[in-house]
């Protein structure tokens, strides 16, 4: 009797907190968003002002660029925010978007081990860099996520006249999986590999791996934020949604933006009002 | 990498109760422990009821049962993710990307746990006491009650396999609960997350800890069976 008492006890008290979670009705919008705007601490940084003014929850889910959009194309968040300028541009004429705004911009590096088998350590260029790279079957980890930096990646490839899919071999490691992970397994076996710099700043497992090529103009990065639109799926906020966007692209947001740093450094360098980015 | 520092920054996170941590632990425990219930509301009569029934086609019934005990969370998750999208059959719920969500696929990772060894545990008793019982009027399903009650020490283990499958996993939280901050994020998804930071020593110092939680559970559950079974005297 006393064990099963017990047993009524809890059980009532995990329902309890069953339905505790069932019912949050906190005001919050779903933002879908990159590995890099998250893994960096941006958000972390960001979300809580926004919050203070508005009382709006932002819960960010972050995923590589194809995923984000996805996500959004089947309703399952209210904003995005990703890196890939024509996969957005596709996103809103295909109606699942109201309108891309861009917000900011940071940069992709490429990264490798100190010993450069590759031999681009210096060069400003990173076509010639990816082209020693492949000449010489140097290791190299790709994302192969359909994310924003994977697609970058391609574009620089064929920028060099690479065709990848002809050229790749056993030097070329599809790993499919995040910026993270991409890093770790560049650091476990000492291979080039493309990066954002931002998740590469906050990267902590670097072991023998640095920055090879940096600066070169073909390497940044724009972001855009869209409203997924409420006529493909009428339960979105719109109002809340919207209310973010306004923030972000706002004096205010970008200020707040450009003021995150690590180690002295700006990470997104905001540019709302840049006509064409 | 420096272990030591990383173990002492992991072990203050307990010492000194960060609330973050302690949210995320939190969530981790009540999600995975409301699986747990939910499949063992379910999964209790049913499992007996498997066992005691006979119809045709049972057989196949108990081995495709079986097999789903390795049901691979991502596959569990991904179908609670396909029901419950926005676009889904369930969409309009709103329950992707909530504690709720991963509620649901961890109950579903369970609940053949908790069958299969309802099932298995009560065939067993009742052959065992099938004269008796039926000597003191308790025919078919209305034994169930008492052998449930007699294999309860059994079925607590059973319940325990199914709570470390539960809060051993990640790829079915990572899913359908999409990790966000202060909301879904638990143990599993947030070593991953470290995992995916470089920082490989804060996500083992977590990982220690998930393991020395599910050890203290386990224990638990072991001296509260004891008692138990002190109690009732057998």
């Amino acid at each position: 009797m006393f064990t099963r008492r017990i047993f009524l006890g809890l059980t009532m008290a995990t329902l309890f907190s069953a339905s505790a979670i069932a019912q949050n009705n906190e005001r919050f919008i779903v933002v879908s968003s990159t590995t890099s705007t998250t893994d960096s601490g941006l958000f972390n940084h960001i979300l809580p002002l926004f919050k203070a003014k508005t009382g709006i929850d932002v819960r960010v889910i972050s995923q590589g660029t194809g995923q984000a959009l996805d996500t959004g194309k089947r309703g399952d968040a209210d904003v995005v925010i990703v890196h890939a300028k024509s996969q957005e541009e596709k996103f809103v004429a295909e109606g699942f978007g109201v309108e891309r705004k861009p917000v900011m911009y940071n940069d992709f590096v490429l990264i490798g081990p100190k010993a450069d088998p590759a031999a681009v350590k210096n060069t400003k260029d990173i076509v010639a860099a990816l082209k020693a790279i492949q000449s010489r079957s140097a290791l190299f980890v790709s994302r192969g996520d359909k994310s924003g930096t994977h697609a970058a990646e391609l574009t620089l490839w064929k920028t060099a006249g690479i065709d990848i899919d002809q050229a790749k071999g056993p030097w070329y490691r599809d790993i499919g999986q995040g910026m993270g992970a991409a890093l770790n397994t560049a650091s476990a076996m000492n291979a080039y590999v493309l990066a954002d710099r931002a998740t590469w700043l906050n990267f902590k497992n670097r072991g023998d791996l640095a920055i090879m090529v940096e600066g070169d103009t073909r390497l940044f990065n724009q972001y855009g934020v869209i409203l997924v639109d409420p006529k493909k799926h009428p339960h979105v906020k719109a109002k809340d949604g919207q209310a973010f966007i306004d923030w972000l692209i706002s004096a205010e947001g970008q200020r707040a933006i450009g003021d995150y740093k690590i180690n002295g450094e700006i990470l997104f360098f905001p540019n709302a009002s840049q006509p064409g980015a | 990498m420096d272990l030591l520092a990383a173990f002492s920054e992991a072990f203050g996170l307990i010492t000194r109760l960060d609330p973050g941590f302690v949210a995320i632990v939190g969530l981790s425990l009540r999600v995975s422990l409301t699986a747990v219930l939910l499949a063992a509301l379910i999964g209790l009569p049913l499992g007996a009821w498997l066992a005691l029934a006979r119809f045709p086609g049972r057989s196949l019934l108990v081995v495709a049962i079986n097999a789903l005990m390795g049901l691979p969370p991502v596959v569990a998750g991904l179908i609670v993710f396909l029901v419950l999208s926005r676009s889904g059959p369930l969409g309009s719920l709103g329950l992707l990307f909530t504690p709720s969500a991963m509620i649901i696929a961890q109950t579903l990772l369970v609940l053949p746990i908790v069958i299969s060894l309802t099932r298995a545990t009560v065939e067993e008793l009742w052959s065992e006491y099938r004269d008796h019982l039926t000597a003191l009027g308790l025919t078919g399903f209305r034994a169930v009650p008492t052998l449930l009650w007699d294999g309860r020490f059994a079925l607590t283990t059973g319940l325990l396999a199914g709570f470390g499958r539960a809060s051993a996993e990640v790829g079915a939280v990572l899913m359908v609960g999409g990790n966000i901050a202060h909301y879904t994020r638990t143990m599993t998804t947030t070593i991953a997350l470290e995992t995916s930071k470089g920082d490989l020593a804060l996500a083992l110092g977590l990982s220690l800890i998930l393991m020395t939680l599910t050890l203290m559970i386990n224990g638990a559950a072991y001296a509260a069976s004891r008692i138990g079974a002190r109690f009732a005297g057998s």
